[in-house]
């Protein structure tokens, strides 16, 4: 019985805390006292939590490394746009199109690449990104190489939390789960995992779709924010940054990804102006993780209230 | 058919630069089982050095592709070290991720060092003519480049079947472990490889500026993926596979580019790898080896 | 009593690359039986145990089980089917603990929907009790119940070979195939291993089938073996009758008797 008003207690704690978030900042951005920086900061947050989560469960917690993940963001973007600009759809139907767009396409690419192993996966996965990148540059209904421009700026703070914390909370209860658990396994052994009875394609399959899905997601909200988008904003080099998010979170790391995001998100505002450096310290970060500390900063651990209570109460 | 043969001709030069590069990605692939995504970047630096030492030093353009040929060589034994020994290993995926790291860094260390600008080759270094030979046009540059790098080729061969460093690459990429036994020094041998196919991608570098007259700090990353294409098309460890891939490759993107839409050109690379990866991932020349459990 | 066969396989081949591995093999278990498969280092067991379990593709021959040929199924299909087993050089999922090791065996029968999961019903709680109560019940058998939290990889080798085990035990399976369930253990743990595997047969209702290298061990706990040799049974019976046979003394003991 103990156990069971815990768990109740710690996800209203958890609930509170979000809200409290949500509405300081909230408030802050319609009093005016947010500038201008720190709210597209926090937008890009949001939008590169979505991104990190949604690949750390294709990358990380199923072991299947994706180099491809703008481009189901692109795909997401691009649906999102052609609803809301010029069908003139609402929004939330631009946004479950968008899901929808991106999932399907996870799952056209997912089902034949996914056979592949390791490094092969990872370049047919790259090829594949920009493959989409390529034809969008070439369909003149969404302005070629030029992209779309004036898109309504719909992606409020509401949107953006909200997306964001949908994402983690379907990642997480996903993970956390008999499904899940099936996927991990697929990471540990794959060959061991279906000889226990895990049909380890469809699990693949699952979370490509359900990670690109999300990316549809993310795109989505970004075009709404943004006003434009173009074919090159989702290029390989984009998929390489949400992979750097992942990786220093820690393969297999939800509470990881989300810290990893925010981080880097902070550190790309602030490198604005030098985005050479910016590139730089990503390659080090990589370069240095993959060497010294090759499951990221959480492992495949996870930051929980537990983890705060054990530090502020100095218990073991 | 003279436009055809005229296609021909132009792809032959592209499909030497692909195979060149190619060659270093197999060979690294061979003996670390390490998809070397940086291989397309040290190939950058080749170009840069041959760039330099044309304009800076004023020297010819055989002087600048043996000085890009050195220093490439060094970048890509000192890379090995540096980055990717520790990981020997780690995961293939650590491996591969440490990779992209490094791919990053030489793209944007260049940029933060020269600038993100083109760079445009001298005319004077090369100095282009064409030749008519019964309607079809042929550039002394392309004789240049196809000629140089076959020529690279031919030592290559000669490296791999009639040294004992060769030899003693064979041995490694065959059985690490083996080798080893042999009284065969893994990091010497691997050193080696890095720097004979770091010194092929800069040679490479040096033709495809003679190539494209131009130069710029992201110059490796697509042709970096096509030879990687090539690699793997003609079967990823497989030294002649590399050729034969880069060879195709070039023919075939002069061919989508003369006959299609140039757009599109960048897209039958990655297409042409969905397709062999899906159908035969062991590319032309591989054999299929499956798991052991 | 009546035996009902379970398992049937005839004229089964494998090649490697021009080299054969298992040529023209013949081989029935009953309901319940418990058999073992034995042969010198490299005569084909493992290669067999693939076959069964659709890791390899035969190039002839079929595996018939309850009347349905196995051979073209996929490896998750054949343990759906009932077949389970345990790899000879052990493959948990090691960054996981023993008790998450033990419940994704048990995920072919997830008792709740992916939906369900995903929007936490109280289905979904009431699942993932049962999940538990089960992969508890299958760890308290092999006294590996204190040990659930704990990380596969942090066990000693013979309490991962157990896990093995419980892993394939979790699968519900109708036919458990251990492949060299004692390797690395002392006598003593044999022993212990082999009145356990007695256990678990009479308690699930299980048949058996074993391969071992070591032909004293099998021969206290199987009714019935087949000899391998070079990939073809050259001979079958009961414990004594192995014991006299005298091809098998030639090929498989030859070089200790000598």
């Amino acid at each position: 019985m103990q156990k069971v008003n815990n768990k109740w207690i710690k996800l209203g704690v958890e609930i509170l805390l979000l809200a409290a978030l949500f509405t300081l900042v909230q408030y802050l951005i319609t009093a005016g006292l947010l500038k201008q920086y720190y709210q597209i900061s926090l937008a890009s947050m949001c939008i590169n939590v979505i991104l990190a989560v949604s690949l750390s469960l294709i990358n990380g917690f199923t072991g299947q490394l994706s180099l491809g993940h703008a481009g189901f963001m692109a795909v997401g973007a691009y649906i999102a746009a052609i609803m809301t600009n010029m069908l003139d759809l609402p929004f939330i139907i631009g946004i479950l199109a968008a899901c929808l767009g991106a999932g399907l396409a996870g799952f056209i690419i997912g089902v034949p690449t996914l056979r592949l192993k390791g490094d092969y996966l990872a370049i047919a996965t790259l090829a594949f990104g920009e493959i989409i990148r390529v034809v969008l540059q070439n369909i003149d209904y969404v302005n070629g190489p030029a992209g779309i421009m004036g898109i309504s700026k719909l992606s409020t703070w509401p949107w953006l939390y909200g997306g964001a914390i949908i994402t983690i909370v379907v990642i997480v209860n996903l993970v956390n789960s008999s499904y899940g658990r099936a996927i991990i396994s697929i990471r540990e052994d794959e060959i061991a995992s279906e000889l226990m009875g895990i049909n380890t394609t469809k699990y693949k399959v699952l979370a490509f779709v359900v990670g690109a899905a999300f990316a549809g997601l993310a795109g989505a909200l970004y075009a709404h924010y943004f006003y434009i988008i173009k074919p090159e904003t989702f290029n390989f080099l984009k998929s390489f940054d949400i992979l750097v998010m992942v990786v220093l979170g820690g393969l297999g790391s939800t509470t990881g990804a989300i810290i990893a995001a925010v981080f880097v998100t902070a550190l790309t505002a602030a490198l604005q102006s030098f985005p050479a450096i910016r590139m730089v310290l990503y390659a080090l970060i990589l370069i240095i993780m993959m060497i010294y500390r090759p499951q990221g900063l959480m492992g495949n651990k996870e930051l929980s209230m537990k983890t705060f209570g054990r530090i502020w109460g100095g218990r073991n | 058919m003279l436009e055809f043969t005229q296609q021909i001709v132009n792809g032959l030069s592209l499909g030497a630069i692909y195979a060149l590069i190619a060659l270093g990605y197999t060979m690294v692939y061979g003996i670390i089982k390490l998809i070397n995504f940086a291989h397309g970047d040290i190939m950058m630096v080749g170009a840069l050095v041959g760039y330099f030492s044309l304009t800076l030093l004023g020297t010819n353009i055989f002087v600048a592709m043996v000085a890009a040929m050195l220093t490439c060589a060094l970048f890509g034994v000192l890379i090995e070290k540096i980055a990717y020994r520790p990981l020997r290993n780690a995961t293939r995926i650590a491996a591969l991720i440490t990779a992209i790291g490094v791919s990053l860094f030489l793209e944007y260390f260049t940029i933060f060092l020269f600038g993100p600008a083109q760079k445009v080759f001298p005319q004077s270094a090369f100095p282009v003519k064409a030749y008519d030979l019964g309607g079809l046009s042929i550039l002394n540059k392309d004789v240049f480049v196809f000629a140089s790098a076959v020529i690279l080729m031919i030592i290559l061969q000669y490296i791999i079947k009639w040294t004992k460093t060769g030899k003693a690459m064979r041995a490694v990429s065959l059985d690490r472990e083996a080798a080893v036994l042999m009284g065969i020094s893994v990091d010497k041998t691997i050193s080696i490889t890095f720097a004979i196919g770091s010194a092929l991608a800069a040679a490479a570098g040096v033709m495809l500026g003679v190539y494209y007259n131009t130069v710029n700090p992201l110059m490796g990353i697509i042709p970096g993926l096509k030879a990687f294409v090539a690699a793997v098309l003609g079967g990823i460890g497989i030294i002649p596979g590399a050729m034969v891939g880069g060879f195709v490759m070039g023919l075939l993107e002069t061919m989508v580019s003369g006959y299609g839409n140039s757009l599109y050109r960048d897209a039958v690379a990655f297409g042409v790898l969905i397709f062999i990866l899906l159908i035969k991932p062991s590319g032309i020349f591989g054999e299929d080896t499956g798991e052991k459990v | 009593m009546d035996e009902i066969n379970l398992m049937e396989i005839s004229k089964l081949d494998k090649s490697f690359g021009g080299l054969s591995a298992v040529r023209d093999f013949n081989f029935r278990i009953d309901e319940n039986e418990l058999v073992g498969l034995i042969g010198p280092n490299g005569a084909g067991k493992t290669t067999v145990f693939n076959l069964i379990t659709g890791v390899y593709k035969p190039d002839n021959g079929c595996v018939v089980f309850k009347g349905e040929n196995l051979v073209g199924l996929a490896p998750y299909t054949i343990c759906a089917k009932g077949v389970a087993r345990t790899f000879q050089n052990i493959r948990l999922f090691n960054d996981l603990s023993v008790l998450d090791n033990v419940k994704i065996a048990t995920h072919k029968n997830v008792p709740y929907g992916l939906m369900s999961a995903i929007f936490r019903t109280p289905g979904f709680f009431r699942g993932e009790d049962e999940i538990e109560t089960e992969a508890l019940r299958y760890l308290e058998i092999f006294n590996l119940e204190n040990k659930k939290d704990e990380l596969v990889k942090n066990l000693p080798y013979g309490e991962q070979r157990r896990i093995e085990i419980v892993r394939a035990l979790a699968t519900r399976p109708l036919l458990l195939i251990l492949d060299e369930p004692a390797a690395g253990m002392n006598p003593q743990e044999t022993q212990a291993l082999m009145e356990l595997i007695r256990y678990i047969r009479h308690e699930f209702n299980l048949t058996i089938l074993l391969i071992e290298h070591d032909m004293s061990l099998v021969m206290g706990v199987c009714e019935r073996l087949y000899v391998l040799d070079y990939g073809q049974i050259i001979a079958e019976g009961t414990p004594a009758e192995i014991r006299s046979n005298k091809r098998v003394i030639e090929a498989y003991l030859g070089e200790d008797v000598e």
